[in-house]
């Protein structure tokens, strides 16, 4: 047994024990953090297949940021976790049977046949490039497009997920300096033209007051 | 050397670890999303194992391209989420059903 069957079969048990973990464990806190174990032992086994740069992008994206947006929503959320655990106990057999028999034929699948495979020559090493160049020049060639609707994807994600989440209360007294820009002088005040006022006496036009008084 | 069928039994192993997972977490959409980002964690090691020993990159492309859309995935579920607790004061599935569906 090589060296590196030895490594693969220690990772695959973190990374099952793991994922058992995440499915199981009571506290959601707990739970993600085993979610960044099992990633972190995933993006092991990838570095035994050769696929440096997406290991290194899986620790990148999901552990550093994907699962660290994960734990903050579950500390953010005030969770009352006990009805959130009832009927846990009661799907329990069922969840497993499923699991197991969904296993089972997946093995049956995968078959004894495909035991004996080996591994060619590492196809990247193989054209005489490191795995990033040979992953980019794919990617930067053959899937140009797809490429770029993927920054499209992202772009739409982070729009969408502002406006989700924005809200605006009632009662609060904060300045709108866009409001404060707009400002007219002449919404605020409004200069009326008139003649200048003048004594009625001086006019002669002062209505005969005393001559109706009795 | 490692052999394809090993990392093809991880996967599968992994998948129905998250399938189970939705299973008996139902009422938990947290344990939800995170059950999903386990089974394309899942999908996401068959991929590779089969660009290793076909020697193709195209594997490993899609799995850039499957990371991106679950980044995408993942940011607007937990703003979702926070929406969903702001107005509701619960993230427990079966209390969630104004819908009436």
């Amino acid at each position: 047994m090589s060296f590196q069957l030895i490594c693969f079969y220690a990772f695959a048990a973190i990374a099952v024990g793991a994922a058992l973990a995440v499915v199981t464990v009571k506290n959601p806190v707990h739970a993600a953090l085993s979610l960044v174990l099992t990633f972190f032992t995933t993006a092991c086994v990838w570095l035994l297949a050769d696929a440096e740069f997406l290991a290194i992008a899986l620790v990148l994206v999901y552990v550093g940021a994907v699962m660290v947006l994960f734990l903050f929503v579950v500390m953010m959320l005030d969770l009352d976790l006990e009805p959130l655990r009832e009927g846990f106990i009661r799907a329990l057999p069922f969840g497993v049977i499923v699991a197991v028999v969904m296993l089972a034929e997946m093995l049956a699948l995968i078959g004894v046949r495909s035991m004996d495979i080996v591994a060619p020559a590492d196809p990247a090493a193989a054209a005489g490039l490191s795995n990033v160049e040979w992953l980019a020049t794919a990617l930067f060639s053959e899937f140009l497009l797809p490429f770029e609707v993927a920054a499209l994807i992202l772009t739409v994600g982070i729009i969408a997920a502002v406006p989700l989440t924005l809200r605006h209360r009632k009662g609060v007294k904060a300045q709108d300096p866009a409001r404060q820009v707009r400002v007219d002088p002449r919404d605020r005040i409004r200069v009326v033209k008139m003649a200048a006022e003048t004594s009625a006496v001086q006019n002669g036009t002062l209505p005969n007051q005393e001559s109706s008084a009795p | 050397m490692i052999p394809l069928s090993h990392y093809l039994t991880l996967g599968a192993i992994l998948f129905c670890i998250a399938v189970a997972g939705i299973f008996i977490n139902r009422k938990n959409v947290i344990t939800l999303l995170m059950a999903i980002e386990l089974m394309l964690l899942a999908v996401n090691t068959n991929f590779i194992a089969f660009s290793r020993y076909l020697g193709d990159p195209s594997g490993q492309v899609f799995v850039f391209f499957i990371l991106t859309v679950a980044a995408a995935e993942a940011a607007i579920g937990l703003a979702i989420l926070v929406v969903l607790f702001r107005n509701r004061a619960t993230i427990n599935v079966t209390e969630i059903d104004s819908l009436k569906g």
